[in-house]
């Protein structure tokens, strides 16, 4: 089986500017995996699919990843100049200090899709796409046309995490209902209000039905 | 959504059949077939379009008994969804175990010991026997077999699920493994009474065949019929006995050796037409494969511990990483992908349905054939709606 950095340079060969980077994976398995950038995300694919001697024909699993927007704590050495009073004299020093300085990293949407080849007996092969950002952003190109199946799991990513399959043919909610608004397997997705009336409400219950009588301002 | 709103576009590279035209007289139906449908197996909608009594359009319907599985597994400990993972497929909760527990050892980089890896292997397999068994069944039951070879099929399942709830106390939500081996250790009884009912396989297997195999009414009711194409197949990612049923030589026990199964001499069994008959076959046929594992397992099974010493059980955090771990549970590759961040808790948590991607072409087999049929080939992909809608 190829290693991931030369099936990074088979599909830079093939296909020009496709910008793929390799994403390590920290842990024991070893399965290592490819970033596709949006724009050639087709062609690499195709490429994937069609190349003799990577051949992987197979997709097997196609999923979603929800990455929250990160808060960085980074502590930075800073000189900058302090005003002292020394001996009963204000004087200007310049001083080295140890700041805290906190930046935020956005977070973003991922599809992960795990292929296998059938024809030549090996994988996983692990590639990864990502949106811009979490909100407005959401769109990828889908890999549908490439392998047929990621029809039905395409449709679970965009219906559970809202990424945007674009060429996708038929990108539908397939297991919440179609009149439901947001997407579940966010990491910040919240409940909705929907308390039930319970003679003897306790512990989450209770708290559940206590947010939902003051919200409405009446006592059921 | 009604059906007559869903798209049938037509993309550049797209998989799919020519589209089937109506005949131009008459009216087309619009029929919705379940969610109650005795057929469906459980809560299943099919939106089917009819031209008269040939299917123009079908569209399968999802998530009657979606409980986002995923979401609640991760936010539990590793340990705490192996009980939920039984409830994915319910007729192979120990197959479920066994995938969940190899991603979480890949993830983990656990060690399994040997006595361990031969149970999983007997468990694995007695699961498989039961499950082809109740699905010839249910196929027959849907071709108006009503009941007797389904009964025939339940009644050495039930043998099996003694055995079951002889080792982990419960017949269908085991909860057996764990990660880095078994929860208990069975006794010299369970492995002779085991032994008894592998003995037994065989005549069950050859008095099914029998009855069934050359069966007039079931050979014309399923040779030619929901044809699958193996480039389709393939390209669709169909997996387990149906792709086999396509001539795809393609079982992961084969290709990935998981567990310890390059010790075992088996074959896997290949169809040609790709049609019901073949998976019907491709099913009896592994059947007879599985008992030849079980009488191999049975006899070389070592002593020793089920479980590794090292096993973390309290306060598990693996390691932070990602990993894919698969087997060839009965219906088709079953997979588990997780992503730990170091935590109790596993931050990403995915299930591989087999039976639900197995579905993507079921309209591609249907299309053009009578409505009767469809029932037939819908029962032929031997699906567990626990699993598709997770």
């Amino acid at each position: 089986m190829k290693t991931a950095e030369e099936i990074k340079a088979a599909i830079e060969a093939a296909v020009p500017g496709a910008g793929v980077t390799v994403v390590p994976n920290p842990g024991l398995s070893g399965q290592h995996s490819l970033l596709l950038a949006q724009e050639h995300a087709v062609q690499a694919a195709e490429f994937l699919r069609d190349d003799e001697d990577l051949a992987l024909d197979f997709l097997s699993n196609v999923t979603g990843v929800d990455w929250l927007d990160k808060e960085i704590a980074e502590k930075v050495r800073v000189t900058k100049p302090v005003t002292k009073t020394v001996d009963g004299v204000e004087q200007t020093v310049e001083e080295t200090v140890e700041e805290t300085r906190k930046r935020v990293e956005p977070g973003y949407l991922e599809a992960v899709y795990h292929l296998y080849s059938m024809a030549k007996k090996y994988g996983p092969v692990v590639i990864r796409m990502r949106t811009a950002n979490r909100t407005d952003a959401v769109e990828m190109p889908s890999l549908t046309p490439v392998w047929r199946s990621g029809e039905f799991q395409e449709r679970e990513v965009f219906d559970l995490f809202g990424i945007v399959f674009k060429g996708h043919p038929d990108l539908r909610r397939i297991l919440m209902w179609d009149e439901f608004k947001d997407h579940p397997m966010r990491r910040d997705y919240v409940e909705p209000d929907d308390y039930e009336y319970e003679p003897t409400p306790h512990d989450e219950v209770l708290a559940k039905a206590k947010a939902h009588t003051e919200k409405q301002g009446t006592r059921e | 959504m009604g059906i007559a709103e869903t798209k049938t576009a037509r993309v550049e590279g797209w998989n799919r059949p020519p589209v089937v035209e109506a005949d131009g007289e008459g009216e087309l139906l619009e029929v919705a077939m379940g969610p109650h449908h005795p057929s469906t197996h459980g809560v299943f909608r099919m939106d089917v379009v009819l031209d008269g009594e040939r299917v123009i359009k079908l569209k399968p319907v999802f998530g009657y008994l979606h409980r986002n599985h995923e979401k609640i597994a991760e936010k539990a400990s590793y340990l705490a969804s192996m009980p939920y993972t039984d409830r994915l497929d319910y007729f192979c909760s120990l197959s479920n175990n066994w995938a969940y527990a190899l991603a979480v050892e890949k993830l983990a980089g656990q060690e399994v010991p040997e006595r361990a890896e031969y149970l999983r292997v007997i468990l694995a397999e007695l699961t498989r026997v039961q499950n082809h068994a109740s699905t010839i069944g249910f196929l027959l039951q849907e071709m108006g077999a009503s009941g007797t070879p389904l009964m025939y099929a339940f009644r050495e399942r039930e043998k099996i699920l003694d055995l079951f709830e002889g080792l982990t106390g419960s017949r269908m939500m085991c909860n057996y493994m764990r990660f880095g081996g078994c929860r208990v250790d069975p006794s010299a009884a369970w492995l002779e009474q085991t032994c008894k009912v592998v003995a037994g396989l065989p005549a069950f297997a050859d008095e099914f065949e029998r009855f069934l195999a050359e069966n007039e009414i079931l050979m014309a009711r399923c040779q030619g019929v929901g044809v699958l194409k193996p480039e389709l197949a393939v390209n669709a990612g169909v997996t387990g006995p149906m792709l086999r049923a396509s001539g795809v030589n393609y079982d992961l026990r084969k290709v990935d050796h998981y567990g310890i199964y390059d010790r075992f001499k088996f074959r896997v069994p290949l169809g040609d037409h790709g049609d019901i008959y073949d998976r019907y076959m491709v099913r009896v046929l592994e059947i007879r494969e599985s008992i030849g594992i079980l009488e191999q397992a049975l006899k070389e099974i070592p002593a020793g511990p089920v479980m590794d010493p090292k096993a973390k059980i309290r306060n598990f955090r693996p390691k932070a990483g990602e990993a894919y771990g698969r087997i060839e549970a009965p219906k088709g590759e079953l997979g588990f992908y997780l992503i730990s961040d170091g935590g109790p808790n596993p931050y990403r948590y995915r299930v591989r349905p087999p039976s639900l991607i197995n579905l993507t072409v079921l309209e591609d087999m249907c299309l053009g054939s009578n409505v009767a049929d469809v029932v037939l080939i819908f029962g032929s992909v031997d699906i567990v709606l626990g699993e598709v809608d997770r």
